[in-house]
């Protein structure tokens, strides 16, 4: 931390409660992660922003700090002496190593010393957390090949229908591009010949072995290779049939909607869903009416009040409406 | 260090306490009563009680448990250690980078 909690709250060294108060809520308005989803820069900006007033704005914890006696973390400063811990994880700490329930307890304990130190190293406890790897490797690859590295890699709804290609970041810091085939569904893997962990010697590479997730999309949505949509449509366009916009995977296209349409009627655009690939046919878009009233049309209201319609009882099925 | 010396070491703390803590060998110095010998780690461990029992109020009947946690952790914590340096020993340079490669992976999954 190269910053002192002044500068990190861009106060005085003597700024008095209320300015640290007003620097630190201004501050924290701007940077709250809550503020700024997903930006990391800000959340770790934030994470030294609330770092620094907690301990500036408390008046004992500023005066330690400002003493030396913490630090911008709030931690103790290193201590002159070692402390209790770098005794305990030396060898030297056996010496107190934890009485299990069946070993008779504090009371084997040496006032005369001797008797807790004595012992060599207990296995037991190892072999417990490790026995696996002590013992026969189960499931592993081939001796010399490099290890299966596996990864998630999440993809827009759109590039997962037409393909795309996406680079992933590895934990060693290097990049692979991975071709999103078209069509790739939810949860698929994808596994990259050779691009996993290297081999010992001459063997080969591991694989990667990429899951893809497929974001959701505010219109469309994927069964199979179908995609579905729900579309608007006025009551005009309903009752009298129109032509009207709708959008695909692939663009906008025309669609006919009959007359005497109605919320729920269920369209079919040929081949406009998950385009064909290999030996898998293109999939359809089907599209959902839904019949939305014009809130200004206050015309229609006058008109249908004039009007003498046909008895009509769209409940009629409903036989528990009474 | 005998028990004059430690007195001088570490503020705060009083005689009746102490021998309450060494009957309940929740510290274990070398030697018999009245001629106690204490170790570098004894006296880090009595600075550790009186830290717990006077700056951080831990209640006398439950510095056992807070200790058997601790010394838990500190066991754990060693047999790390030991695993670290057979390793270190055992393993060809390439299969220490290997593990070191496979460790850090799934530390970053953790």
């Amino acid at each position: 931390m190269a910053k002192n909690l002044y500068e990190t709250l861009g106060v005085a060294r003597d700024a008095d409660a209320d300015a640290i108060r007003g620097a630190y809520r201004k501050l924290a308005k701007r940077y709250h992660p809550d503020l700024n989803p997903g930006d990391k820069a800000s959340e770790a900006r934030f994470k030294d922003i609330a770092a620094a007033n907690d301990i500036l704005s408390d008046a004992g914890k500023r005066a330690r700090y400002d003493r030396g006696e913490i630090d911008e973390q709030g931690s103790e400063r290193a201590p002159q002496r070692p402390s209790y811990a770098d005794h305990a994880d030396g060898p030297g700490g056996r010496r107190y190593r934890h009485a299990g329930p069946d070993s008779g307890g504090a009371d084997s304990g040496g006032v005369d010393g001797g008797g807790v130190d004595g012992g060599g190293v207990d296995e037991g406890d190892l072999n417990d957390i490790f026995a696996e790897f002590f013992s026969q490797r189960r499931g592993q690859p081939p001796r010399g090949r490099g290890e299966d590295l596996s990864y998630t890699l999440s993809v827009a709804f759109l590039d997962a229908v037409t393909g795309a290609t996406r680079r992933l970041a590895l934990p060693d810091g290097s990049n692979l591009d991975v071709q999103i085939p078209a069509g790739i569904d939810d949860g698929q893997i994808l596994r990259l010949k050779g691009k996993g962990g290297p081999g010992h010697g001459n063997a080969p590479a591991g694989d990667a072995l990429i899951q893809v997730t497929v974001e959701p999309h505010r219109l469309f949505r994927r069964e199979g290779r179908d995609i579905h949509i729900e579309l608007p449509v006025s009551l005009t366009e309903a009752v009298l049939g129109a032509k009207v916009p709708v959008p695909t995977a692939t663009g906008t296209v025309i669609l006919s909607v009959p007359a005497q349409s109605d919320t729920g009627t269920r369209l079919r655009l040929r081949q406009r869903g998950v385009p064909a690939r290999g030996d898998r046919p293109a999939g359809d878009q089907f599209v959902t009416l839904r019949v939305a009233l014009d809130p200004a049309d206050t015309g229609l209201a006058e008109f249908l009040r004039g009007r003498t319609a046909p008895a009509f009882n769209p409940r009629a099925a409903m036989t528990e409406a009474v | 260090m005998t028990l004059d010396e430690l007195y001088q070491a570490v503020a705060g703390l009083h005689a009746d306490e102490l021998e309450h803590w060494i009957g309940n060998a929740w510290v274990r110095p070398q030697g018999q009563p009245g001629a106690y010998v204490f170790a570098e780690i004894d006296v880090a461990r009595v600075r550790l009680i009186v830290t717990l029992r006077h700056e951080l109020e831990v209640e006398e009947p439950t510095l056992p448990i807070v200790l058997s946690l601790l010394d838990q952790l500190h066991d754990t914590r060693r047999r790390m250690g030991l695993l670290r340096d057979a390793l270190r020993e055992a393993l060809p340079d390439d299969s220490r980078a290997a593990v070191h490669a496979a460790v850090r992976r799934r530390l970053l999954e953790d």
